[in-house]
Order: C-alpha cells, then sequence, then structure tokens
C-alpha cells in the first residue's frame, strides 16, 4: 500500500476580500472616458448629454464670472443654517425623549405621526407661514435634518450601557451628570450616523425647495439651465451637487473621528 | 464605619407576574477596617444584597445603616468595583479614575494629588492617558479599583472583581490587594463565589445559602497576616475551606440541577 501524504490547504480562500485599490480608480476614470467617447464620437448629441470636458471648461468660466460661486453660497448658506437648526433640535428632543419617560410618552407618538409626511410636501405651507424668501427652504432643510437626527440620537440614548450608568451613579452622578457623562458620549456614534443621513436628505430638500421657489441657488441653476436647454450649464450643477455630498460625507467622517477618539486611537 | 445589614430581604418579580424571593432575611455587620468575603453559589443573591448596600437598588424589607465616626471631608459611603469593570470607554485611564472626585466636587490640586496617588498604588503610572480598550483585563480591573479607591469611602465593595479574569492574572490581583489592604486598612466587603479566594484573603466569610439567600453561618479565618500565597498549604486554610465547602456543598449541588437558575444579572 502507497504511503499518501495529503497537504492541508486554506479551505477559506474563496472568502477573502481584496481591496482591489487600483480597480477603484480606473471603475470612476472608465466612467468619465466613456461618457467622453460617447459624445466625441457623436452617438449621443451634445444637446443631450455634454462631454466632460466641456462640462470642466464651463465650470471654469462660471467661476471665473463668479455666478457659480453666487449660486453656490446661497445654497450652502440656506445648507448651514438648516442644517444646524434642525441637527441641535434633533440632537435635543432624541435626548429628552431618550431619557425622560414623560418626554417619551408626549414626543414618541407625534414623532410616529409626523415623520412619514415627505417635507418637501410641507414646502407651500411653510411659504404660506414664514414667507418665499430664505426662512421657509431653511425650515425644510431643517425639518428633513431633525428627524433623523432625533430618531437616532434616541436609539443613541436608549443604547447606553445600563451597567455604565449604574456606575455612575454610584460615584455619585445624579440625572444631569449621567446625561452629561454616560448618555451623551454612548448616543455619539448614532448621533454621527444621523449627520451622515441628515446631510443627504438636507442636500435633496434644498435642491427641491429652490427648484420650486427660488432665485438663486444650485437647484435653481439646474432648472433654469434646463429650461433654456443650456445641458452644459445644468451639467455643472449636477456635478457640483455631487461634489458637495461627498465633500460632506467626508468631513463629517473625519469629524467623527477626530470626536470619537477612544474607538480610533 | 461599621456597616450594619439588617434583616434585609428582597423580592423581584418576574415577567409572569411571580415573586421570586432573591434574599430570604439577611442579618449581619462589618466592622471597621475589617476584610469580610460574602460567599455563595451562583443565584444566591449576593450581588443583590452588594447592589442594595451601594443604594442601586431598594429592598424589600429590612435596611442598611452605617454607623461609627463620620470620614472626614467629602468621603461616600461606598464606592463598588464592578466584575465587568464598568470602565468608560471614553475616557482615559486618569479621567475614569478622576470619576467619583469630579461627582464629589473635589477640584484643583487635591484632585490631581488623589488621582496621582491612587493610579501609583495599583500599579498604573505610565498608563495614565490610555483608554480602556488598549490595556488588558487585569489593567482594567486596576483602573476600577483605582476608582474606587480615590473616593476614599467608608465602606469599599468589590462584586467578584477578578472573575472576569484569567486564572494566573486573578492571583497576581489578589495579591496586589492584599497589599493594598495592608498598607490603607480600607474596610472591604468582597463578593465571590470562590472558597479559596474568600478565606485567602477575608477575616471573615460570611457563607449565603442558594436563593433565597440567607447567611449560613460566619466563618472567621485565623490565618495570620500578612497573608501569602504559600499560606494556601496551611492546615488552618485547609480547615477553614473544607467547613466552608460541607456548608455549601448540598447548596451548589441543588443550584446546579436548578432549571431556572435566575442569576442576578438577567432579571
Amino acid at each position: 500500500m502507497a504511503v499518501e501524504r495529503l497537504v492541508v490547504v486554506d479551505r477559506t480562500a474563496f472568502l477573502h476580500r481584496p481591496d482591489y485599490r487600483v480597480v477603484r480608480v480606473l471603475a470612476l476614470l472608465g466612467l468619465v472616458v466613456g461618457w467622453e467617447l460617447v459624445t466625441r464620437t457623436g452617438w449621443v448629441s451634445s444637446l443631450f448629454l455634454p462631454a466632460p470636458s466641456g462640462v470642466l471648461a464651463e465650470g471654469l468660466d462660471m467661476a471665473r464670472s463668479g455666478q457659480l460661486f453666487v449660486h453656490l453660497m446661497t445654497s450652502l448658506e440656506r445648507l448651514a443654517w438648516g442644517f444646524g437648526v434642525g441637527a441641535v433640535a434633533g440632537v435635543s428632543v432624541g435626548v429628552a425623549v431618550g431619557f425622560f419617560a414623560l418626554a417619551d410618552a408626549v414626543v414618541q407618538p407625534i414623532i410616529a405621526a409626523t415623520f412619514p409626511i415627505p417635507k418637501i410636501a410641507l414646502l407651500p405651507l411653510l411659504i404660506l407661514w414664514l414667507g418665499i424668501g430664505e426662512a421657509s427652504k431653511v425650515a425644510v432643510v431643517a425639518l428633513g435634518v431633525f428627524f433623523p437626527m432625533a430618531i437616532n440620537t434616541y436609539a443613541g440614548v436608549r443604547q447606553a450601557d445600563p451597567l455604565l450608568i449604574r456606575a455612575a451613579v454610584s460615584f455619585g452622578a445624579g440625572r444631569w451628570s449621567v446625561i452629561r457623562k454616560v448618555i451623551l458620549p454612548s448616543a455619539l456614534p448614532m448621533v454621527f450616523a444621523g449627520l451622515k443621513l441628515g446631510a443627504g436628505t438636507a442636500l435633496l430638500l434644498l435642491v427641491a425647495a429652490e427648484q420650486i421657489a427660488a432665485d438663486a441657488g444650485i437647484g435653481f441653476l439646474i432648472l433654469q439651465s434646463g429650461n433654456l436647454m443650456e445641458t452644459t450649464k445644468l451639467m455643472v450643477g449636477i456635478v457640483v451637487l455631487s461634489l458637495l455630498g461627498v465633500a460632506s460625507y467626508w468631513a463629517l467622517g473625519a469629524l467623527e473621528r477626530a470626536v470619537i477618539r477612544w474607538r480610533h486611537t | 464605619m461599621r456597616v450594619v445589614v439588617e434583616r434585609v430581604a428582597k423580592t423581584f418579580h418576574d415577567r409572569r407576574g411571580r415573586d421570586v424571593v432573591a434574599l430570604g432575611q439577611v442579618d449581619f455587620a462589618v466592622e471597621s477596617r475589617e476584610f469580610v468575603a460574602l460567599l455563595g453559589p451562583s443565584g444566591c443573591g449576593k450581588s443583590t444584597l452588594l447592589s442594595i448596600i451601594a443604594g442601586l437598588l431598594p429592598a424589600s424589607a429590612g435596611r442598611v445603616y452605617f454607623e461609627g465616626e463620620s470620614p472626614p471631608g467629602r468621603a461616600p459611603l461606598t464606592a463598588t468595583v464592578f466584575q465587568e469593570f464598568a470602565l468608560f470607554p471614553w475616557r482615559t485611564v486618569r479621567a475614569n479614575v478622576q470619576l467619583g472626585l469630579e461627582e464629589l466636587g473635589i477640584t484643583g490640586l487635591e484632585r490631581v494629588e488623589r488621582t496621582r496617588r491612587y493610579l501609583d498604588m495599583t500599579g498604573l503610572d505610565g498608563f495614565e492617558s490610555k483608554y480602556p480598550h488598549q490595556l488588558s483585563g487585569g489593567m482594567r480591573q486596576r483602573v476600577g479599583i483605582a476608582r474606587a479607591l480615590a473616593v476614599e469611602p467608608a465602606v469599599l465593595l468589590m462584586d467578584e472583581p477578578f472573575s472576569a479574569l484569567d486564572a494566573q492574572t486573578r492571583t497576581l490581583m489578589m495579591d496586589e490587594l492584599l497589599g493594598i489592604w495592608e498598607r490603607t486598612r480600607q474596610t472591604i466587603l468582597y463578593v465571590t463565589h470562590n472558597i479559596q479566594e474568600a478565606v485567602f484573603m477575608a477575616d471573615r466569610v460570611i457563607v449565603l445559602s442558594r436563593r433565597p439567600g440567607e447567611v449560613l453561618d460566619v466563618v472567621p479565618v485565623k490565618l495570620p497576616r500578612p497573608r501569602r500565597e504559600g499560606q494556601q498549604g496551611d492546615p488552618i486554610f485547609v480547615q477553614t475551606t473544607d467547613r466552608i465547602w460541607g456548608l455549601i456543598k448540598s447548596q451548589a449541588q441543588a443550584a446546579l440541577l436548578d432549571d431556572e437558575v435566575v442569576t442576578e444579572r438577567e432579571r
């Protein structure tokens, strides 16, 4: 009988997930190059889909003339106010509802009833109340940010480890100390998840509001360019929105890493 | 100060509305500067009792009081060392130790010096700026001990402080705790289910029965101090552990067969 030698092989090899860093870059480049080719060769009329090179040139032009800057700053200002007001209100309500049983009983059903309303449906009402100016646009963005922030903060507060709360109390912490030293830090990761969700919602609502009633802003730029068949300008607006989304996500991630040091060191 | 536990009983209501008697009627006292172990099989309500003494859980009947000369300054009655450490992950070692001092309103130089003193005492110097997740289990519990010692409580409550550690680390930590006790003579009430651990460390061992927990006996440990590991072969050590095992063997067997062991954590 022959003596056999059976070498053990790694049977989990098919489960490995390599990084494919080069592929990540190539995929994005491929999209842009493909897009450029499709218009250069005349497959698609540049009236419907302008080439990326054209969009870039137009964008630089608009930046030089200051036109892009005006729209961008108008939008950013609305975003900052709406996001700030919505986030602060959302975190405050989330903490209160998560910690105080009475606040939970009062606010929870109200949130459950109002959360499913698409916020953009409220814009006409907000315009009626606050006028057609900045306030109504800021308010609709704030509403959109408020709900994910409140719901996420609430979940974060409820997740706080009861053992840590007991430990804090055993060392003499009262209600406010427990909130400040245990509940808030415990809820921070969920708060940041809410901020990222809220950033997406804020952008969506801002553009929608600017396309309904505005005379400046990226949303207005896109709508107006579309009406005038200025497709290249329209694409500039869309690319700016994409960059805004990526930048806000990146900035929030960086802020999260700076604030939640204990998880990353 | 001495702690008196007087006819303390505790009944929980489970989800089906039935009453579960965790503690029957418990009476004992811990004298000032004494090291007392509270020993019992799992589910005997010893952690429940400790929570009642710490004021973290109301008793169903009876009372707990402290008597004697009030401790100087703003010292609290109790401080607890938890089995699962219960360190704040977002605070560095130093900030964890400072927590109790912050709540006592101790500020400035005194806070800095006290923190320093107890970090040194527990062998944590050099680790002040680390976060808990960067430490081993043994080092984490040192932080737990330093945090509790720092408030200089009338009684230090320890809830199975080393049972989450591996056997070797546990032995080393017991030695260190005894060393700290020799230096400070801090009154300690130490909960454990390990007979050797209780006899090796304590002046007296209060033996609890299984649920409903009641005091079976209070066993004095006549081993001389300071205690050394070698004493675990001492005839007094062996006799004392045998005596305690005789008291709780049938209890532990019954607990093993109990199909509805409700540990205190699950209530």
